[in-house]
């Protein structure tokens, strides 16, 4: 076997990427006359340092986790699923719908609701880019870039023309009823007598994030769907010869993606906005690509990524009040993840196979 | 060329006859104004079809127009040159270049993954640069005099003004634009010659097809693909340019406006063809025009929303990829890094 191990690909590949975005990030701060370790020392003060910082990181977390799992299922079937952004927009929009037409007199039978309509709409929007894909061969990259754009479109419409209550001039919806806001983590903190992240956004969608990360674990490696998805990610004429049918597994694999990136909309829109405003995702689809990327497709290391991009980002919007650096270097540090842990992975990994297999022949020569 | 090729450019010239008897002042107005709308768009989708009939697919054309944007403004600021601006928007469009060559062609990654990278790095780079350098939230200052380029008049564009017809084309539309329309425009033949009668044209194109057969025949699949590559980077440079310091008076964070995608939807529409990039990045030129000066378009029996025209390049492109009008087939080698065999 000329491979490395298991633990080296999983775990030391994303490390040395991340480490090499960081570097080159610092690299950049210091082109710009800004103190790397400055940067870096507010981050964590401003993201981890308090549990208002702690607050916000887990509020950013928890779209990360979701935009994230809806990459990783979609890149299990070997799709490449850009349409998160999108997806999550829509997602959005279903939650608005049935929080301001159902009369729900309480959250814990909003939540459920809403959920349905996250998910739901979240799903429809992925089902033409799938229908397209399975049955057409129209390449799901650019139709999901495409009905990125068509969602961004059809909300600014919906929310301009028809969602915004009468004599507003903002292009948003109309309050959720009071009843259906959900709790706040700083509440139920509270309830048991500790003050924790008073004024931050993190709600209770954080445990059914978890809920999901474990949810999807199970999918994919546990049951006959997961390993039917796994088997048209791997190859489809090996899975078409046996017995599976591509055009379903896309579909259905594609309407779990969209479903996830919809449900996103339960803690930005429901939980935190408590109504839908204009580019509520705010690009959180997209990092969600960096998310699977760097946690491997797999839920543990989503989970993981997600509180790092959590961090980054609450750390970036610390970044900008305390420094002179704006929080866009959260983005050059999100592209720099992406692009080493994606596209320039051959460049970590082959030199780190390398090494182990010289190492192993020399130990071997010594055995 | 037979009439289903010439579906689009019927479809356009069709919209600019209605347009131009219904209301002639305006339709002037509104075509030149697509014309300059179109051109950064073409100049993207011609930087597309090279890259992509050479196998590099390039989501990445929106990163590399706004990087060209950001450096050439600040360098057109910096020196007081626009053409000093254009040479620096070319050479940030190469850098992002290079690294979608490492990526797809040397390190053969994901070219997909790598587009969405750059994509980032240059939304990301330009305003934290530009606000270190000029401190005014990612903008650059504006752009005066020589700083830009300017509209030129053609030569009799005065004297023919009041022959019937042909006068207001040639002097209201087909004058006045600035260098780098001009430019855009020539490039599409230049492109048809090199890709269809040139040796370079014959080999980038197999190489997007079967690259193990120009591998074969002793060429490089790399230097060909980088080559590729890199004119796709001098294309968007000039489209990034051409933002910066024509269109506009400076750069503008996030400035390209998802101008690359709509490129890369008219590479789509126009099949990866030169000619048909033309009138296809026209058509979505015109649809955006049209947004702009009616934004609420009444047609008599419905109202349509400029949300809907700014939507229509994509919907359109969905169609289009869908195969209901004509089948969209990329070029066979393309997004696979190429493995030589051993």
């Amino acid at each position: 076997m000329d491979k490395m191990p298991k633990w080296a690909d999983v775990i030391l590949t994303p490390l040395i990427s991340l480490v090499l975005a960081m570097g080159i990030s610092a690299l950049v701060i210091l082109a710009i006359g800004e103190s790397p370790w400055v940067a870096l020392t507010t981050m964590v003060e401003g993201a981890l340092g308090s549990s208002y910082g702690w607050g916000f990181t887990l509020y950013y977390a928890t779209n990360f986790i979701f935009t994230g799992l809806a990459v990783a299922v979609a890149y299990h079937a070997s799709l490449f699923n850009i349409g998160g952004e999108g997806q999550a927009a829509m997602g959005g929009l279903g939650v608005a719908l049935v929080l301001l037409n159902i009369p729900l007199p309480h959250w814990a039978l909003a939540l459920p609701v809403a959920m349905v309509g996250a998910a739901l709409f979240g799903a429809a929007w992925a089902f033409i880019p799938a229908i397209l894909q399975a049955k057409r061969g129209s390449h799901i990259v650019i139709t999901t870039i495409m009905f990125n754009f068509i969602a961004a479109a059809l909300l600014n419409y919906v929310l301009v023309n028809k969602l915004r209550p009468v004599g507003s001039m903002d292009p948003a919806s109309a309050r959720f009823p009071e009843s259906t806001n959900l709790p706040a983590l700083t509440d139920l903190f509270a309830s048991i007598g500790i003050e924790w992240g008073r004024n931050t956004p993190a709600n209770i969608t954080f445990f059914l994030a978890l809920a999901a990360c474990l949810l999807v674990w199970v999918l994919i490696w546990r049951t006959r769907l997961g390993f039917e998805i796994r088997a048209l990610g791997k190859s489809e004429p090996g899975a078409v010869y046996a017995g599976i049918n591509p055009v379903r597994i896309t579909v259905i694999a594609m309407l779990i993606s969209g479903g996830l990136a919809g449900l996103m909309a339960i803690n930005n829109v429901m939980g935190e906005s408590e109504r839908l405003v204009l580019n509520a995702v705010e690009g959180a689809g997209f990092i969600g690509i960096a998310v699977a990327l760097m946690g491997r497709n797999h839920p543990l290391g989503i989970l993981l990524a997600a509180l790092l991009f959590g961090f980054l980002y609450q750390g970036g919007g610390e970044l900008a009040l305390w420094t002179t650096i704006p929080r866009e270097l959260i983005v050059v540090i999100q592209a720099l993840v992406i692009l080493l842990t994606g596209a320039l992975d051959n460049m970590v990994r082959v030199p780190l196979e390398r090494l182990f297999l010289s190492r192993r022949r020399t130990g071997g020569a010594k055995g | 060329m037979n009439i289903k090729d010439s579906f689009i450019a019927i479809i356009v010239l069709a919209i600019c006859l209605v347009w131009a008897l219904a209301d002639g002042t305006a339709a002037q107005q509104g075509i030149g104004s697509a014309l300059r709308l179109m051109t950064p768009l073409l100049l993207a989708c011609l930087a597309g079809l090279y890259s992509e009939r050479a196998g590099v697919f390039d989501i990445g054309l929106e990163g590399k127009m706004l990087m060209a944007a950001f450096t050439s403004a600040s360098v057109a600021f910096l020196t007081g040159s626009a053409w000093l601006g254009l040479a620096a928007g070319i050479a940030g469009a190469l850098v992002l270049s290079l690294v979608h060559g490492l990526a797809s062609i040397t390190f053969k990654g994901n070219q997909l993954i790598s587009g969405v990278a750059i994509n980032f790095l240059a939304s990301g780079l330009t305003v934290l640069v530009g606000q270190n350098a000029f401190g005014l939230g990612g903008r650059t200052p504006s752009l005066t005099g020589a700083g830009r380029f300017n509209p030129i008049t053609l030569p009799f564009a005065d004297t023919l003004r009041d022959v019937p017809v042909l006068g207001p084309i040639y002097s209201g539309l087909i004058s006045g634009h600035t260098i780098l329309v001009y430019v855009a425009f020539a490039l599409v033949p230049l492109t048809w010659w090199v890709l269809f009668r040139t040796r370079f044209g014959l080999r980038l194109r197999a190489v997007g097809e079967n690259p193990a057969s120009v591998d074969t025949s002793g060429v490089s699949v790399t230097r060909l693909r980088y080559a590729a590559v890199a004119i796709c980077g001098v294309l968007t440079g000039i489209a990034g340019a051409y933002l910066a310091t024509a269109l506009s008076a400076g750069f503008v964070k996030e400035m390209t406006a998802g101008r690359g995608f709509i490129a890369l939807a008219a590479l789509i529409f126009a099949k990866w063809r030169p000619w048909q990039a033309l009138f296809a990045t026209f058509l979505f030129g015109l649809l955006e025009a049209i947004a702009n000066l009616y934004p609420d378009l009444d047609l008599g029996f419905v109202t349509v929303p400029s949300m809907f025209m700014n939507a229509l390049p994509y919907i359109l492109t969905v169609v289009i990829l869908a195969g209901f009008v004509g089948r969209a087939v990329p070029p066979r080698a393309g997004g696979e890094p190429y493995v030589k065999e051993r």
